[in-house]
């Protein structure tokens, strides 16, 4: 972590409430004064509208749209292929993605999907902070939603505050069963769209609502159902607190010059309660409301400085750029800026962004590499593939005549979805002939179903009279009749010592 | 060495109280539902200690196992394969390999049926093993190498119990006294020259008489053998006890007679079908 990034978290004032009457106090400072396991303190995010607000709805809509509209997408890969645009077939043992179809050993491309996903998170990360954290992580997608319900059933942080210290009756039972019940009903349809990924949609989606479905799916249903509600419901910023490892490491991907949720703190202080009509000589333009402190979701109050905590949401920027509108001061007190730039600005300076710094150029080139060789490789999956297992006991078989065996078992894989025609060759051993069990077909032309691997045993036969090495590197190869693509694999034909 | 629980000057957090060389530790407290996930987890172990098997010799109250979970596992199985096992039986054996999903399934059942029953004799690749247990892959059969001779051998096995069992004996020359020691090595000298080994010819020539007088019923004029007869072949690179010249001369003077259980009784129909065409594919089959 660089210098600039420490930022000291002022002392909490030595005689607390002092000057803050009622005022909000952040869930770090009241912590800082708790045993070595501390209860829970409850956060009561406050609504809040502007800009930051606005694109977190909106993306929120959209992510939410993506993840329950994805599996009804169709895409028609022919007869006895499935034809869902995106499904995991966990026990066909495939994947398939639009016109991508991966076998279980081709999972290093999604390998290659993950390694891409994190570069791009380093990359985002080091742009413009925590905008994964604080705008498209699925936790925090399902917690908006869920801080949305509560706020309509239960009202905004005050009346919720109320509605919590109220002894028990009947009308807030009603309003947390309601709560509740909405919660988990958003649970089970989030546990049940994530099924759909696995199955074919359109024929499940029936058997499931009446009950008919597979144990295993329900299990899952309700699984993902259970998580959801706690750790949307429940968790929440415990989640990003104490749970996820990104938060515990992200400072390795930010320096002085990400772009990142900031109090300005050379123009806020001294902060201080301000008097309408009074002038604003000699005083900061932070009025210590603590409405940035209301509506942050993990209950941080960001005057003091960078936080593991803070996930970059920006709702404390909406909120006190609606609190300078009321006051006459210029807005983006809290802001997003780079560290650098804020120093400057404290000495009367400005430091313009540098996106291009060598982190970043570094974070491109690798992304950059990443998927080319996943582009390549996909573009350069062959439709058939040959593997070979050597028969280990016997390691040769003496024949009547003098002549000598060595007996393999070959797969072919066929990764199209017709029915194809391989002949079968050898290479290497001109004196050799190669034979396929059971077939007393010259042409040595094997057949694979569909999408399914062929097995084959084959006999490679040297005659008698021929001196061979102990061993000798011979190559199998599989030629597609209809397509002329080959599929080569290496081995050996052992021999005794002569 | 815990010290005072202070407030540190520069964060304004608590420390612990613990101080190693001067540095303080800063107190950054646990949430107390953590805590109580971890005591649920130890809960949650002790339900399992009591409904599953923990200590030996104690059952869970669940009173399950693994032992009884496999024997489900393998009954439900067997019913799985049940129908397959009928067309098995029901099918003509030399149709089978022509039936596409049967054979397959056939080669994968004679493969398990295999491991358990022949494997100790005649080797888990079926290679054979010296003193008398022939090889299966090679291209050299004794009772015949189509299936349904392959099959009659498992089926009945060879000097068995079995009423129908292969059976067949040579004579003990030598220990009964019908050739002398210096015929037998004469005649053992004339075998060699039947498979092209270079030998005395002197010797080979009067074994020549010996063997045309003797042997030739059973093992032929060339030496061919006769597969009715299970009579070797003695013109061939293949000796199931040797092919040197004193390993035959013992053969000669006190013959040889391998034994193979008959499998009809021990074996199920399909499974003796299914260790045929699992033989028969290993590579010699006719
Ligand atoms: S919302 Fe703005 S003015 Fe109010 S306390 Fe926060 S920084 Fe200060
Ligand atoms: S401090 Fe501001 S940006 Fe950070 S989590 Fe709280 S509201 Fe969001």
């Amino acid at each position: 972590m660089s210098p600039a990034l420490h930022t000291p978290r002022p002392a909490p004032p030595a005689e607390p409430g002092a000057g803050r009457g009622d005022a909000v106090v952040s869930v770090a400072a009241q912590r800082a004064e708790e045993p070595l396991y501390a209860h829970r303190i409850k956060v009561y995010p406050k609504s809040v509208s502007g800009r930051f607000r606005q694109i977190k709805w909106a993306l929120l809509g959209l992510f939410l749209a993506i993840y329950y509209l994805v599996p009804w997408l169709r895409w028609d890969r022919g007869p006895g292929a499935p034809d869902q645009a995106v499904l995991i077939d966990l026990p066909g043992r495939r994947a398939y993605f639009l016109w991508i179809e991966i076998w279980p050993q081709e999972v290093y491309y999604l390998t290659g999907l993950l390694v891409l996903a994190a570069l791009a998170l380093f990359l985002a990360t080091s742009l413009l902070g925590r905008v994964w954290c604080g705008y498209a992580c699925p936790q925090t997608v399902w917690t908006d939603l869920y801080m949305l319900v509560e706020r309509l059933v239960e009202g905004d942080r005050n009346a919720r505050m109320r509605l919590d210290k109220m002894p028990w009756s009947v009308a807030k039972l009603a309003r947390k069963a309601a709560k509740h019940a909405i919660w988990l009903g958003i649970a089970l349809a989030t546990g049940g769209a994530w099924i759909l990924y696995f199955v074919d949609a359109p024929r499940t989606i029936g058997p499931i609502l009446q009950g008919a479905a597979d144990p295993g799916i329900y299990f899952f249903i309700g699984l993902f159902t259970v998580t959801t509600y706690l750790l949307a419901g429940w968790a929440r910023e415990q989640v990003c607190t104490y749970m996820c490892p990104w938060p515990r490491f992200q400072s390795a991907m930010l320096d002085e010059h990400s772009v990142i949720v900031t109090y300005q703190a050379w123009r806020g202080e001294p902060r201080g309660k301000h008097k309408q009509g009074t002038g604003w000589e000699g005083r900061g333009d932070c009025i210590d409301c603590t409405q940035c402190v209301a509506v942050c979701p993990t209950g941080i109050d960001i005057r003091d400085g960078q936080q593991l905590e803070c996930i970059g949401c920006g709702l404390c920027v909406d909120a006190c750029d609606g609190v300078m509108d009321k006051v006459g001061r210029p807005p983006r007190l809290i802001t997003w800026d780079t560290l650098a730039n804020q120093e400057a600005k404290a000495a009367g300076r400005t430091q313009p962004i540098r996106w291009l710094r060598p982190r970043i150029l570094i974070y491109l080139v690798m992304i950059g590499l990443v998927g080319a060789v996943m582009v390549a490789a996909l573009a350069m999956r062959p439709t058939v593939e040959l593997s070979i297992l050597r028969d280990r006991s016997p390691l040769w078989i003496p024949l009547a005549d003098g002549g000598l065996r060595n007996a393999y078992t070959i797969k072919i894989l066929n990764k199209t979805w017709n029915r194809q025609d391989y002949r079968l060759a050898i290479e290497g051993l001109p004196a050799a002939r190669l034979a396929v069990s059971g077939a007393d077909d010259e042409q040595l032309v094997v057949s694979a179903q569909p999408d399914a691997v062929a097995t084959y045993r084959v006999f490679v036969t040297v005659p008698a009279g021929a001196t061979l090495p102990e061993s000798t590197p011979i190559t199998l190869a599989a030629t597609h009749l209809a397509s002329g693509e080959v599929a080569r694999h290496g081995s050996v034909f052992l021999a005794p010592r002569p | 060495m815990p010290t005072k629980i202070e407030k540190d000057a520069v964060t304004g957090t608590m420390t612990t109280g613990h101080e190693w060389d001067g540095i303080r530790e800063l107190n950054t407290p646990l949430p107390k539902w953590w805590l109580w996930v971890f005591y649920a987890c130890i809960a949650w172990s002790l339900g399992y200690f009591v409904l599953y098997p923990t200590l030996p010799g104690v059952g869970g109250w669940l009173g399950w196992s693994q032992r009884a979970e496999l024997a489900d596992r393998m009954a439900a199985e067997r019913a799985r394969v049940q129908p397959m096992l009928d067309r098995i039986r029901t099918t003509a054996v030399a149709d089978i390999p022509r039936s596409g999903d049967l054979h397959g399934f056939a080669i994968a059942g004679g493969r398990a049926a295999f491991a358990d029953n022949c494997a100790p004799c005649h080797g888990a690749g079926a290679a054979g093993a010296k003193g008398g247990f022939p090889s299966l892959v090679d291209d050299e059969w004794i009772w015949g190498g189509d299936l349904d001779a392959i099959g009659r051998t498992i089926a009945f096995g060879v000097r068995s119990a079995h009423a129908d069992t292969r059976q067949s004996q040579m004579p003990r020359f030598g220990l009964d006294g019908m050739l002398t020691p210096a015929q037998i090595s004469d005649t053992a000298e004339y075998v060699l020259t039947l498979s092209g080994r270079a030998a005395v010819p002197a010797a080979a020539e009067r074994g020549r008489t010996i063997f045309a007088d003797q042997c030739v019923a059973c093992h032929g004029e060339a030496g061919r053998g006769n597969l009715e007869l299970g009579a070797p072949s003695l013109a061939d690179r293949i000796w199931l006890y040797g092919g040197d010249k004193a390993s035959i001369e013992r053969s000669i003077a006190s013959a040889r007679g391998g034994v193979m259980p008959a499998w009809s009784g021990r074996l199920d129909e399909a499974t003796i079908r299914m260790l045929t065409l699992y033989v028969h594919s290993l590579g010699g089959g006719r």
